[in-house]
């Protein structure tokens, strides 16, 4: 009789699932509302808010006060809808695919593999860091830092496995719509700085170091952290003069400046860190990455997987509404490419 | 290299290596007769690499990256394959002056003596990184053949081995010959403005220090049990499990740390207690090392070093040390103090490639003929990190002195593929793990 009850409440909560609506489960963009990504065989989860698809003017007018030359020609692109991680990816979303932490638990509890997770373990995880990424900053509810474009990419690649949604890092050009939340001005809350320390953690107010996210105000498409605390890594190649070869084509769809594992720098990094100050964390502003980035790795080949000295870098995820194909996939470079002598 | 502007504007002026500094107190000697001098850069120093994995290529490249004429000549490693690879990973590095790295057929050698055999291929200079269980006979060997020699940490992996160093140590300092070890610390120049103001006095006598390696591990196991073709080559492809080969993780990391703390103390712990296990990396796979320590190391007057390291996943994280004196308190790695009155100091200076600078300045000393010796204290401070490893094997306290006296080797009989290490598995796979209260260590 118990048995039988067991049966039919797990019966009744499955369909009661299937005919609710999920809002992670939307079709169109009406349907868009943020959820809230649990992932599997862990208690860990974060929160996806929905940005609605339009047309933005891309970089900064030439009057803008501490723009840089790579800011312009401004550029009118538009953009498909997406969800996009209302924070920064945190230690405890990361280190879940580092460490394998979802298999050392589901074990523990003796629990079975489920296909999603069979698929998620064929992604490559990082070999382990040679000391401690957090470099002692702090680990639960801090940012995840340093590590490579590569190895972002590829945590979304096992996110898309292990959730069953398909993530990646925004494009540079899904990153400046979403930090300006409809806004033209230097920052999403206006032009001037002085503001700024409600809204971002920088040079002068974070002690030297990271901070927890989603401490300050967030911008007006409920992001957080979008301004300051840790840069976050997009998809493109940095290309000085990127805006260049855009301009003057009309409306721009789905601007990107494709990756190759063998050309490791520059690529860049949005929205500037705790490490800088207000002018790096304007939204327009674009940050290359080098190999000062790794300066300290003491081995060769270096890492592919860890920055030793961006202890200023992190990410957040996207999650576009259309999913793209294997034809785009390919075409744009979405998909993450370790190089054959990865050397490990 | 293209960054944006406010990137290398930025108040951090971020990593600028600095050139070579100048070697500390150099006076110039007279020189010896096995000692030459490379003068004004012109000479081409030739360099011989001996282990040729990730950390011995580094090394090799940033030896290749100090001013003036330069050249690797000769490589020696196990194994072929790490050598070919190092090799063309270095060939890469320097696609844009391949005259540095040249390294002729008759100049590769393979097997357990490869470094024999290099020392005798006319090299000036030798970089000794294999498995630190090497270290004392390749050092040795370097020493008896007059060679100037950089040598990564930790220089032994048992008490043996470090007085092995410790002899040829002197007998370099007689030849004249130029020691480097590889506990990039001194060389960092956070490090270096934050140890002399606390031996200046900044916050009092010190009272106590602690440090800590406390990570998520290394490199998995690269080698399964079926793909070996002996013991030997089991262990050695897998060597940071195995004692013999690594001295465990306190000695092969956690020796950055506890260094430091003597280097603050300028003296070596008499005494140790310590307690660890494995907890976690219990397989077989994982040899026969622990996955954490936490040691208290005592100092002749009475001072503490508490000193933790680890190896698990999802724990407190810190690679750092700490010094507490009677005037403040100072977060040496994080160079900054703050006194009792309320003073509060941080390092501002720039920040500097370790690495690459204490090839700098080596390979300025070799130029120059400057006396160069770092061997002393990195044996020191290794088996600083040994005695912890007794300690906390046996749950016993050791003394320094009673552990320098010991003749227990780790070291095989025989170096050959057929040779049997000193720990082997049972019919299981697995390994005789010391245990506290039982083991005997000395």
């Amino acid at each position: 009789m118990q048995a039988k009850t067991a049966l039919l409440a797990i019966l009744c909560c499955s369909s009661s699932v299937a005919f609710a609506a999920d809002p992670s489960e939307a079709k169109t963009e009406k349907e868009m509302k943020p959820y809230t990504q649990k992932i599997t065989n862990t208690d860990v989860s974060f929160d996806m808010v929905p940005i609605p698809g339009g047309e933005y003017v891309m970089g900064s007018p030439a009057d803008e006060k501490n723009r840089e030359e790579d800011e312009g020609p401004q550029v009118k692109v538009k953009i498909e809808p997406f969800w996009m991680g209302k924070h920064e990816v945190t230690w405890n979303e990361y280190d879940i695919w580092s460490f394998n932490l979802d298999i050392q638990r589901r074990k523990l509890m003796r629990l079975k593999s489920d296909d999603k997770e069979k698929a998620a373990d064929a992604v490559t995880r990082p070999t382990k860091p040679y000391t401690d990424m957090t470099f002692d900053m702090g680990h639960d509810g801090y940012p995840a830092i340093c590590m490579t474009q590569l190895a972002a990419k590829t945590y979304c690649k096992w996110l898309t496995e292990k959730t069953g949604h398909y993530y990646r890092l925004p494009t540079e050009a899904e990153w400046e719509y979403a930090c300006r939340a409809g806004t033209t001005t230097a920052y999403s809350f206006g032009d001037n700085p002085a503001k700024m320390d409600d809204y971002a953690w920088h040079y002068a107010n974070c002690n030297d170091t990271y901070q927890k996210v989603g401490q300050k105000k967030p911008n007006p498409f409920g992001l957080y952290d979008m301004h300051g605390n840790v840069s976050e890594w997009v998809l493109d190649q940095y290309i000085p003069d990127a805006y260049k070869k855009w301009s003057g084509k009309g409306t721009v769809e789905f601007p990107v400046s494709p990756t190759t594992p063998e050309k490791l720098y520059p690529r860049v990094v949005r929205g500037g860190s705790w490490d800088d100050d207000p002018e790096a964390l304007r939204s327009a502003n674009r940050i290359a990455s080098s190999s000062d980035w790794k300066i300290q790795d003491p081995q060769i080949p270096q890492s592919i997987w860890y920055h030793t000295d961006a202890i200023f870098v992190g990410f957040r995820v996207v999650r576009p509404l259309k999913v793209p194909t294997a034809e785009e996939r390919k075409k744009y470079n979405l998909d993450p490419v370790i190089p054959a002598d990865e050397g490990r | 290299m293209t960054q944006s502007n406010n990137q290398s504007s930025s108040r951090r002026d971020f990593l600028k290596v600095t050139t070579a500094t100048a070697v500390g107190t150099s006076i110039l000697s007279t020189l010896g007769s096995s000692a030459h001098v490379y003068a004004n850069g012109d000479d081409k120093i030739k360099v011989g690499l001996v282990g040729c994995g990730g950390r011995g290529t580094g090394a090799a490249s940033q030896a290749l990256s100090t001013k003036g004429n330069i050249k690797l000549e000769a490589m020696a490693d196990a194994y072929r394959d790490r050598m070919d690879k190092s090799l063309s990973n270095l060939q890469k590095q320097f696609s844009g002056e391949p005259e540095k790295v040249d390294v002729a057929e008759e100049k590769k050698f393979v097997g357990f003596d490869a470094y024999q055999k290099l020392l005798d291929s006319g090299i000036d200079v030798v970089i000794l990184a294999t498995p630190p269980g090497f270290r004392p006979i390749h050092f040795e060997a370097a020493v008896e053949k007059g060679k100037h020699v950089f040598m990564e940490k930790p220089v032994a992996t048992d008490v043996p081995g470090v007085r092995k160093v410790l002899e040829a140590a002197e007998k370099a300092k007689e030849k004249k010959l130029a020691v480097g070890v590889g506990l990039q610390r001194h060389h960092q120049a956070n490090y270096i403005e934050t140890i002399k103001r606390l031996k200046d006095g900044a916050i009092g006598d010190i009272t106590s220090l602690r440090c800590y390696w406390n990570s998520g591990g290394v490199w998995e196991p690269r080698l399964a049990r079926e793909e070996a073709k002996s013991e030997m080559d089991y262990q050695m492809r897998n060597w940071y499990y195995y004692n013999w080969l690594c001295g465990d993780h306190i000695n092969e990391q956690h020796i950055h740390n506890i260094d430091v703390c003597n280097w603050v103390k300028d003296a070596f712990p008499v005494q140790a207690y310590g307690m660890g296990g494995r907890q976690v990396r219990t397989d077989k796979k994982y040899g026969e090392i622990y996955d954490h320590f936490a040691v208290e190391f005592v100092y002749e007057d009475g001072t503490r070093m508490y000193s933790q390291c680890r190896h698990i996943r999802n724990c407190w994280n810190s690679v750092t040390e700490h010094a507490q004196g009677t005037k403040g308190f100072c977060d040496i790695s994080g160079a900054k103090y703050e006194t009792t009155g309320g003073y509060k100091w941080r390092y501002r200076g720039k920040k500097t490639n370790p690495y690459q600078v204490e090839h700098d300045d080596l390979f300025a000393a070799i130029r120059q003929g400057t006396p160069y010796n770092e061997a002393e204290y990195g044996a020191k401070s290794t088996m600083t990190s040994i005695l912890g490893r007794l300690a906390t094997y046996s749950g016993k306290p050791v003394t320094w002195d009673e552990a320098m006296a010991s003749n227990v080797s780790l070291m095989p009989k025989e170096f050959s593929w057929e040779g049997q290490p000193v720990t082997v598995p049972d019919e299981n796979g697995y390994y005789p793990i010391p245990m506290p209260g039982i083991t005997k260590v000395l």
